[in-house]
């Protein structure tokens, strides 16, 4: 019967915006959420800029830059300092920077649900004539939305530092290119929404916020491998693997959320509540 | 009070592990009807609240509010319901405005007139004055009033008010004994009250029922249970002096029942002796042996107990059952 019915959007606009005014007022989850993004965005390419206009040393950097394959290089003019910094800047430090999106999401699903519990302010959420979907949608909202604003924002100031600090030496903007664009626009937010569905699924079950977060932590895991691989030169992604990587993720995002709607019910919710 | 079943529940039972937390209960209650949901800690009662606003689920029997079913119609089923939980559910980092905010968007109330209906809320809970505060700052009275008015904000037609006026002075139980009674009188709300304050639910309450281990041991209106606990009850107020002769007269005259003397404060010059088993025919003869010993009389009345005298009598009689040697483990 509840499935037939429309999304009550009035009810999921007023919880996102609730569960954003609570993150709002707690400093402790703001300074991670503003600390992160900072370093990613301003310092990492701001460091590439200055590495760009210095030489390489003999050592692991020259190894590191003779394993990349050739093409990433194609267009770049003669000089060590100038080649680690594309390098870092247009492809090893973009997946990173994928940390982002996933800690925003991570903190605020298991905020609004483990911590909604803890608080003691889920009672008055189940109590209201709202479906259990409806909450689902609103609890994936006000972590997704938030998520994907910053780190398109973060993109954005990533890609104009970057340019700003590399046109002077390439003669042209770094940014964008195919596979950056790939990362930002479509891998970003398939792996925001696995670690959202992961972390609703978590809180759902979980008694405490840390309890939630330990658990849900384990999505980082994926990108460590990824970001590893890339710098060891054995995994090098090109943008069509990286889509590949992104419907991955999105199928995994699709079960997980239908694993999601099944503990976030009030039936399931309720044994739970103090 | 109408005849219509705003909620009815047929043999309900709610199992948490092994613990029933809720052990075959049945109940109707009419609309426009106040019941008191009495017992001990564990008894069941915000269990049941918590299976007639469709938070848990049955583990057998039924529920139905103004015949919807909780969980499956859970939507329709609370938005009739005004549900005031144990503990606070107000969010603390927000304003009390804002509380009220959020419960109208979420019950889906008109937006025009909104602000003039929270603002009235506001004063008419006595907190006007701290609307742009944040909750955390606010006394325990002070939250429970503002959970009180957002449980009265979108106008619901039944409420379930589990111990609405703990924690609160005694000034602020007033009120919100005033606020029950005039929701209940005036505007002909349902109202189910989960209560230990024995005082208010005989004050309030049209019906009480009495949980213990998730069952039913005892339904009634305050004055029956209390007629059927001291059915035939008699005190009499002799002089001080008179006691002994009083009770030895009462003695006489009483059934099988015991005398008790129920002290007054010490200053008083009189006693009273109570006796539950003294029927009606016997008064007169009592009356003139009293007279005709010199006893100084001071009354002759009917006993009714408070409500927290049935209270404890059933479950003194209750526990006296469970630990006599003969007793089956799982009984009633």
């Amino acid at each position: 019967m509840t499935a037939a019915q429309p999304l009550n959007l009035r009810a999921i606009r007023a919880i996102v915006r609730r569960d954003l005014s609570i993150v709002r007022t707690n400093r402790a989850v703001l300074v991670p959420l503003a600390v992160l993004p900072l370093v990613f965005a301003v310092v990492f390419p701001t460091l590439g800029g200055l590495i760009a206009r210095v030489d390489v040393p003999d050592g692991d950097l020259q190894r590191l830059l003779r394993t990349v394959q050739g093409w990433v290089f194609d267009g770049l003019p003669d000089g060590s300092g100038v080649q680690l910094a594309a390098l870092l800047l247009g492809y090893l430090l973009p997946p990173l920077t994928l940390v982002i999106p996933l800690i925003v999401v991570m903190v605020l699903a298991t905020d609004s649900v483990a911590g909604e519990r803890e608080r003691g302010t889920l009672e008055g959420l189940l109590l209201a004539p709202v479906s259990d979907r409806d909450l689902l949608v609103a609890k994936l909202l006000g972590a997704l939305l938030p998520a994907v604003a910053i780190n398109l924002g973060c993109a954005l100031i990533y890609l104009t530092i970057t340019d700003i600090a590399m046109w002077p030496v390439l003669g042209r903007p770094l940014l964008p290119h195919a596979t950056w664009l790939v990362l930002v626009l479509v891998v970003a937010p398939s792996v925001s929404a696995a670690a959202l569905a992961l972390a609703v699924f978590v809180s759902a079950r979980a008694r405490s916020v840390q309890g939630a977060q330990q658990i849900a932590s384990v999505t980082v895991l994926p990108l460590v491998f990824l970001v590893v691989g890339q710098f060891s030169g054995l995994l090098f992604l090109g943008p069509w693997q990286l889509v590949g990587v992104a419907a991955v993720l999105w199928v995994v995002t699709g079960g997980l959320v239908w694993l999601g709607s099944r503990s976030l019910r009030r039936d399931r919710l309720g044994p739970r509540l103090r | 009070m109408t005849g219509g079943g705003a909620i009815e529940i047929e043999a309900l039972h709610r199992s948490f592990g092994d613990v029933r937390a809720i052990n075959g209960v049945s109940l109707r209650i009419r609309a426009g009807e106040v019941v008191g949901l009495l017992g001990h800690n564990g008894a069941g009662k915000t269990t049941l609240v918590r299976l007639v606003a469709g938070l848990l689920s049955p583990t057998a029997g039924r529920v139905r509010v103004r015949g919807l079913d909780p969980v499956a119609d859970g939507v329709a089923v609370r938005r009739l319901l005004g549900v005031l939980p144990t503990a606070s559910f107000l969010d603390q980092r927000l304003s009390a405005r804002r509380n009220l905010e959020l419960a109208a968007e979420l019950f889906g109330l008109p937006r025009a007139g909104l602000p003039d209906r929270i603002r009235r809320a506001l004063r008419e809970f006595d907190l006007a004055e701290r609307a742009e505060d944040r909750v955390e700052g606010f006394s325990a009275g002070m939250r429970q009033r503002l959970a009180l008015a957002r449980v009265l904000l979108p106008g619901p037609e039944i409420l379930l008010l589990d111990e609405p006026s703990a924690q609160l002075d005694p000034l602020a139980v007033r009120m919100v004994r005033q606020l029950i009674g005039q929701l209940s009188r005036d505007a002909g709300r349902t109202i189910v009250l989960c209560t230990h304050d024995l005082a208010e639910a005989q004050h309030l309450c049209d019906r009480v029922v009495v949980l213990d281990h998730g069952r039913v041991v005892e339904e009634g209106a305050p004055a029956e249970l209390a007629a059927r606990l001291a059915a035939g009850a008699v005190e009499v107020e002799v002089a001080r002096a008179d006691g002994p002769v009083a009770r030895e007269l009462l003695g006489r005259h009483a059934g099988a029942g015991p005398i008790r003397q129920v002290d007054g404060p010490g200053w008083a010059d009189t006693v009273v002796l109570r006796n539950s088993s003294i029927g009606r025919s016997q008064l007169p003869g009592l009356v003139r042996a009293l007279a005709d010993a010199g006893v100084a009389v001071y009354g002759v009345r009917p006993y009714e107990p408070s409500l927290e005298e049935v209270y404890v009598a059933l479950y003194t009689a209750r526990e006296q059952v469970a630990t006599a040697p003969n007793h089956a483990v799982g009984q009633p």
